[in-house]
């Protein structure tokens, strides 16, 4: 594969351009649907991508005594981390023969960046309730992804491999017991690692603020935004190909027609959930991530074991 | 119309300082958001933090203590960014007039772009204003005063407020 090829593969197809684009799209759904629940008309359809690009127009505010260069490398982080984690992704749904081995944990560490980017840039802007904020992302995420990395391990035990592409040819795990109380267990840790409500308390909007990322304004704020969306596409997209065989699939495409209902019924149970729940305590999402969920992942795993 | 004001005014995030406010602008201005009335339609949102924001909403009058504070969130907010005054209270202090708190209208020391007349306005009014101020952004009538050129920086008020 030459230089060029690569260059376009990670800024136009499965790469940036399109994850972006993707992600927009995503985060417009959620914002209508969520006016749909409150009886809203809601915003037109080309708005997320009139906000992000709005955010590139304004002044970019540094806080004073903050660390700087973290602060606006932060964002960046997240980012990369994204847009790499989608191409991986994707390459694997294309082509199940082109990814290499092991890109399952690959795949696992660039998906926690963005919550690291967010953590960073917190802590690097000097606001109190940033750093409030920061605290709880750091414990949210020490919480989900223990069952995170139990709900991977059932399909890698089902098909035997940590590649990708082997567990996409694999038969789906949603169709099995283990698959099915992983896949549980895995939209939880999709809600939190998305920060949505009932686990939106680093944002809590109407406590800290905006939280981490209330001294952010101008481009980097825009970073974190589209960030965020395309975590909202990636991540669904990231269970469907766990547990559905994936949204391209050498199954046919009844299989593929199935992971992208999936993935839409993925999507609309996240806005649902978000827009149904309340916020929960750092303390009660620590609880609820470490019983209930662990304990629900780690039962999918022995019956994996046993080959339910 | 420039690429900067067609990009501002498709997206509009709102950070509503009430100053000593009476709370019915605030409560007027919630229901702009709402159901019946759902600004969001329009892009506007309600932002919690002003670095997120382009339009600094006032409402209430502001005594010397809440001019401080207004200047320091001016100084705070990314340009460019429009200060929008609604109720009648920013622009004359209405019944707070004569009242012992009252400094002085905030138009005197802060460049705000609109007002929204009202005691209170009704989410019809607010949202006709916002309206055009949009219109007045994109046909050119109206330009965010922060985006002046050499227009003294709002921190040059802030000397006489010990009192």
């Amino acid at each position: 594969m030459s230089g060029a090829e690569i260059f376009l593969e990670f800024l136009l197809f499965p790469g940036l351009l399109f994850t972006a684009a993707a992600g927009l799209l995503t985060s417009w759904v959620d914002r209508k649907v969520t006016a749909m629940v409150q009886m809203r008309v809601g915003p037109p359809l080309l708005q997320p991508f009139y906000d992000i690009r709005k955010y590139f127009i304004k002044e970019t505010c540094v806080p004073q005594g903050g660390a700087i260069e973290l602060f606006l490398l932060a964002p960046l982080i997240g980012f990369a981390g994204v847009t790499l984690a989608s191409l991986i992704l994707w390459r694997a749904l294309l082509d199940t023969e082109a990814t290499f081995i092991g890109d399952l944990i690959v795949l696992i560490y660039l998906l926690l960046m963005p919550a690291v980017g967010v953590i960073l840039g917190a802590f690097a802007s000097r606001n109190p309730l940033a750093s409030i904020g920061g605290s709880r992302e750091v414990k949210l995420m020490i919480a989900y992804e223990l069952p995170l990395v139990l709900v991977v391990l059932v399909p890698v035990i089902q098909a035997g491999s940590i590649r990708l592409g082997d567990l996409l040819a694999a038969p789906a795990p949603a169709g099995t017991l283990s698959g099915a109380l992983a896949l549980l267990a895995g939209i939880a840790c999709l809600q939190a690692k998305l920060t949505l409500v009932p686990f939106d308390m680093p944002e809590a909007e109407t406590e800290l603020a905006g939280g981490v990322l209330i001294e952010y304004s101008g481009a980097p704020l825009g970073l974190f935004k589209l960030t965020r969306a395309m975590m909202l596409f990636t991540l669904p997209v990231f269970l469907v190909a766990l547990f559905f065989g994936g949204l391209v699939t050498a199954h046919g495409w009844m299989s593929g027609l199935i992971g992208l209902l999936a993935w839409l019924l993925l999507v609309a149970l996240t806005i649902v959930l978000r827009n149904t729940t309340p916020r929960l305590r750092t303390d009660q999402a620590v609880r609820f991530f470490w019983g209930p969920v662990s304990v629900l992942a780690l039962l999918a795993v022995v019956l994996a074991w046993a080959g339910w | 119309m420039s690429y900067a004001i067609n990009t501002l005014t498709r997206s509009l995030n709102v950070f509503h300082l009430a100053g000593s406010a009476c709370n019915n602008c605030d409560i007027e201005i919630l229901d702009a958001l709402t159901p019946r009335y759902d600004l969001e339609r329009f892009g506007i949102t309600l932002v919690g933090s002003i670095r997120h924001a382009d339009v600094l909403l006032l409402s209430g009058i502001f005594n010397r203590k809440a001019r401080v504070r207004l200047l320091e969130l001016l100084r705070q907010a990314p340009k460019p960014y429009l200060v929008v005054a609604i109720g009648g209270c920013p622009a004359t202090g209405l019944l707070f007039r004569e009242s012992y708190n009252f400094d002085r209208p905030p138009g005197d020391y802060v460049p705000i772009d609109a007002f929204i007349p009202g005691c209170p306005p009704k989410p019809e009014a607010i949202i006709s204003g916002m309206v055009r101020v949009i219109e007045g952004l994109r046909s050119g009538a109206l330009a965010p005063r922060c985006m002046e050129a050499g227009r003294p920086a709002p921190a040059s008020a802030l000397p006489e407020t010990a009192a």
